[in-house]
């Protein structure tokens, strides 16, 4: 469905293809059936591209953009709705824009940024049907998500059980029940904390979490292993304990290390490069944490960058987000029985505060320091560092110093004094962007068609004018084709697109099912029976092939 | 479709079908494990296992009526027929407006959401008559809440304010919140405190540990008593005088609620639709926010229909606001009390109404039905009611939940896929506005092509 059978010559653009060594050649990009061919008709129509640059479509790694925490995000903020508005046009539904804009205007703000791709990083098992219902409403991109399993009881009692096989086939289990794309671990071992222990956290990696008999630490690692053994497209995506705490350094390090042996993504690792000491300033970290990174190929990760303006905190890390009230802000807790925390609460980010400027500095750092663009990858954790609507901005920032030391002037002084960023003069080039934004996402989850122009590639492409303010350029691609389908020409939506939802289907003994539903009965409050998502919402999709299958794509069945 | 287990009986009762783990949408519990009998040859449901009082009627009761599947004007008239002409009423209508919906599973009411940002209409659910308060509180303060499941296996202090489930909702304290046992509270009922603040006793007053009387539409001075207290302030020597209730019972509550582990406060329409509205829902959850500097605190409006929280997420999530939206400028604005059905309907406002799975003919204010009556009504409903008997365009639909599948979320927003039980003749509601959808569409594309 949707693919367009329709041909398109993309011709004379300087082709921007990292994973394919192609690095601002001029050369036509050929497009049938919705997949980039070497070869079309004669009667294939021709986008001419001369002087404009052309990339795969983007590929969000970690955003919040579905489900329960960010429709509970929309209805907190009418007041951010009011002030963007989304008209539709004849082609196009209508919605609201801000922070946590409406589904529909989140996919076509993607779109007209050039992404094509984006993955929620945080959905629980038991709300994955609502999320897999927004993205049906979630038009022009592809998406997926990470199932939340790291406070996930069950699996915590087998692991103080020491039931290494059943907690493997476990997981296993509830990624295809869910239909998930990956595993996500929040601040491990933090719900029982929270939720039983009147609103503690977890402040030490090695602490015991009663009643389960484990650590943080071991519990995550335990889950490093399992999926990576599981051979999941993507490893184990953790958000490490501690986050936003100063000093929380080492804690990051302990997870990294812990991870030895096997791949693990940490995520907007921004937000756990912080030192000095806890409870008094945060210095910058950035340099400990990107040279474990760089000499570290197992681990990748994506940065997190804050921008200053309007956010959002939206995080399954409860504990957190109370941490980060002040004044009695309004504030929404939502706990998931057995699965889960969340906290959604509002959040400016501004230039003239010490620690925000140094979360800012800090993201750029880490970018500035990273040798492998390929593991160090692009984000916002869109809305908690900046809205996703901030990309081109950010993107001038790494690409451009003149700006970035303009803005320097602009923030907080005493904070961009101690930290390394006025030093530091790289830039990056418009490969390296093409890399950290779309091919070394596509390959980090394992999307074998996305993230380059390839023969075989799916035709998910964007044509930018070439333009020396790189913000300008990447707020506004003169084409976006999706699918093989021109979705916007000349910067206007002339069609619609549904996006496809993209999954993974790790195999699992079906006698663990036995073990989980007593579980289910005793301490859920839906039905085993009424827990896995079935097929009908599946609508178009596509299953992720496992690393060991080879890398052949799976045309999804209902 | 879903995976639905049955069973079929013995030979000799061929035509007796067992669902199982299926789900009562009769109220906003929406207990997804009935296991229903089904007479296949009488198209009848006649047992109804696990279900209470209310959704035993609600399966039971539940036949396949000798009815028209589309009227026009009273007359019976072909399906594509009557889809035309709600189309064309939708088409031409200034100001048309659509309301209900909590009463269709999620599939439909996108539809309806689509339709309106088509037609430039306004949408508006039944949440805006009773906890639409409780959404406009949420966007001032927030909300600290939970899934029933949580309440289940950790609250050993359950408060119910303004409400009478063990009527409404007959099950909500033997399967979620009071009776059952849990992963924390191994004893059930013996390891919880429960509290039932209300203006009278009521049937649900024997479940509760403790009653607490307060005095009709004194509710917020209550909450704000009880507020200050928790943070320490001082508060009126004359409480008692005010709200009912003695300074010794608020001491003692406020006590309790600082110093359990897990506390939870249900809260019903008896605080939504009485004085105070949504500054009492506002006054509730910032209660229940303040307890967190204390202790774990939650809290939970209790919703009626068997998928208003549906319609809130789908309305939310697709024009960023929960209820009362309008697209006259061709996007969503909101503002309860003038995009909500019954002040629009009083103002006189609309020029064309869609009502789906909802009565408003039999419960709205007069002034309100009066002008109901002066415009063209379209109707889609599972059973003849008033609206659908005046309705310019009348709809019979399938009930969800027992002949129709689809998508339903419950009170406390945990989405739940429907088994249906068996087949219907009549088409499901995601038919009909589906098939007016695409009727619209063409009108649109039409119309351009004739002004061009």
């Amino acid at each position: 469905m949707a693919e367009n059978s329709a041909e398109l010559r993309i011709k004379g653009g300087k082709v921007y293809d990292p994973a394919n060594g192609i690095d601002g050649e001029v050369r036509d990009i050929l497009v049938r059936d919705g997949r980039v061919v070497d070869k079309v008709s004669e009667k294939a129509r021709t986008i001419n591209a001369h002087g404009m640059v052309v990339m795969p479509g983007g590929v969000d790694i970690h955003c919040h953009i579905a489900g329960p925490k960010v429709n509970l995000s929309r209805k907190l903020q009418p007041e951010d709705h009011r002030l963007d508005v989304h008209p539709g046009t004849d082609v196009t539904r209508s919605g609201v824009g801000g922070v946590t804009p409406s589904t529909f205007a989140t996919g076509y703000r993607y779109a007209t940024l050039g992404y094509t791709t984006a993955f929620d990083a945080a959905v629980p098992p038991l709300a994955a049907r609502h999320v897999i219902e927004e993205f049906h409403d979630t038009p022009v991109i592809d998406k997926g998500f990470y199932v939340l399993l790291g406070n996930n009881m069950f699996l915590y009692d087998l692991l103080k059980q020491g039931r290494k096989q059943d907690f493997k086939e476990a997981i296993a289990w509830w990624v295809t029940a869910a239909r998930a794309a990956g595993v996500k671990l929040v601040n491990a071992g933090s719900d029982e904390f929270w939720k039983g222990r009147r609103n503690e956290n977890v402040t030490d990696v090695n602490e015991d979490i009663d009643p389960f008999d484990l650590s943080p630490l071991q519990a995550t690692a335990a889950f490093i292993e399992a999926v990576d053994e599981l051979n999941l497209p993507h490893p184990a995506h953790i958000h490490c304990n501690n986050l936003g705490h100063s000093g929380n350094v080492q804690t990051t390090l302990d997870t990294m290390k812990a991870a030895e042996g096997h791949r693990a993504h940490i995520a907007h690792v921004q937000f756990h490069s912080y030192a000095g000491e806890l409870g008094k300033r945060v210095q910058t970290g950035s340099e400990a944490i990107i040279d474990y990174i760089n000499t570290h190929e197992n681990i990748t990760t994506d940065v997190g960058m804050v921008m200053f303006g309007k956010a959002t905190a939206m995080t399954a890390d409860a504990p957190l987000t109370w941490m980060l009230r002040f004044k009695d802000t309004k504030w929404v807790n939502a706990d998931t029985e057995c699965e889960s925390g969340c906290g959604v609460m509002p959040f400016t980010y501004q230039d003239t505060n010490y620690t925000h400027t140094m979360q800012w500095a800090i993201g750029l750092e880490l970018f500035l320091l990273s040798k492998d663009p390929w593991r160090v990858m692009f984000s916002t954790d869109h809305p908690n560092g900046a809205s996703f609507q901030t990309y081109p901005r950010l993107i001038r920032l790494l690409m451009d110093r003149g700006f970035r030391a303009e803005m320097m002037k602009h923030v907080n002084q005493k904070a961009i004094s101690t930290c390394l960023l006025p030093q530091l003069d790289r830039e990056y080039s418009l490969s390296e962007i093409a890399i950290i934004t779309r091919a070394a996402p596509a390959r980090a989850l394992g999307l074998v068609n996305k993230g380059h122009l390839g023969v075989g590639a799916d035709a998910d492409i964007t044509v930018y004018t070439d333009d020396e303010n790189r913000e300008h350029m990447f707020n506004a691609p003169r084409y976006v084709i999706k699918a093989g389908k021109p979705i916007i020409e000349d910067h206007e939506f002339v069609d619609d697109h549904i996006g496809r939802f993209l999954h993974t289907e790790p195999e699992h003994d079906p006698a663990i099912e036995d073990q989980i539903r007593p579980f289910f009965e005793d301490y859920y409050s839906i039905r085993f029976n009424n827990y896995r998502v079935d097929a009908s919402y599946l609508h178009d999709h596509e299953v992720i092939p496992l690393r060991n299958s080879g890398g052949k794509r799976k045309k999804g069945s209902k | 479709m879903s995976e639905t287990k049955t069973t079929e009986a013995a030979a000799d009762e061929p035509n007796i079908r067992i669902v199982e783990d299926a789900t009562c949408t009769f109220c906003g519990c929406v207990c997804d494990d009935m296991e229903l009998t089904v007479d296949l040859d009488a198209n009848r449901i006649t047992k109804a296992k696990n279900a209470c009082v209310l959704g035993r009627a609600w399966f039971l009761q539940h036949g396949i009526e000798d009815h028209p599947q589309a009227m026009i004007e009273g007359r019976e008239v072909p399906l594509e027929e009557a889809m035309d002409e709600a189309a064309r009423i939708l088409h031409e209508a200034k100001f048309p407006i659509t309301y209900g919906l909590s009463d269709s599973p999620c599939e439909a009411q996108r539809v309806a959401v689509a339709i309106n940002d088509l037609v430039r209409g306004n949408i508006d659910t039944t949440t805006s008559v009773c906890h639409g308060p409780s959404g406009i509180a949420f966007q001032g303060v927030g909300e600290s809440t939970a899934t029933l499941g949580e309440v289940k296996n950790r609250a050993d202090l359950v408060i119910y304010w303004g409400g009478n489930p063990a009527e409404s909702h007959p099950r909500h304290f033997t399967r979620y919140t009071v009776t059952p046992k849990g992963r924390y509270i191994p004893n059930g009922k013996k390891d919880r405190y429960v509290v039932l603040i209300d203006i009278r006793k009521t049937p649900s007053s024997p479940v509760a540990d403790q009653s607490i009387r307060v005095k009709p539409g004194r509710d917020f001075e209550l909450l704000w008593a009880l507020r200050a207290l928790v943070r320490g302030r001082d508060i009126s020597p004359d409480i008692e005088e005010i709200t009912g209730v003695s300074r010794e019972t608020l001491d003692e509550l406020v006590e309790r609620m600082k110093n359990c582990n897990f506390g939870v406060l249900f809260f019903g329409m008896g605080l939504t639709m009485t004085r105070g509205r949504h500054f009492n829902s506002g006054a509730l959850l910032a209660l229940a926010t303040d307890l967190n500097k204390h202790t774990h605190f939650v809290a939970k409006p209790v919703r009626g229909h068997g998928n208003v929280t549906g319609a809130d997420n789908v309305v939310s999530w697709q024009t960023g606001y929960p209820f009362g939206v309008n697209f006259h400028r061709g996007y969503p604005r909101f503002n309860p009390g003038e995009y909500t059905t019954v002040d629009l309907l009083a103002r006189g406002d609309a020029d064309a109404a869609m009502m789906i799975a909802t009565d408003p003919a039999s419960n709205f204010p007069k002034r309100a039905i009066e002008n109901l009556k002066k415009i063209p009504v379209i109707s889609l409903d599972a059973k003849p009611t008033y609206t659908s008997r005046a309705a310019r365009v009348a709809f019979m639909v399938a009930t969800y939940g027992i002949n129709t599948g689809g998508t339903v979320y419950r009170m406390d927003d945990v989405p739940i896929t429907l088994r249906p039980a068996f087949d219907s003749p009549f088409p499901t509601d995601e038919e009909v506005l589906t098939g007016i959808y695409t009727r619209l569409k063409a009108l649109r594309v039409n119309g351009r092509k004739k002004a061009a």
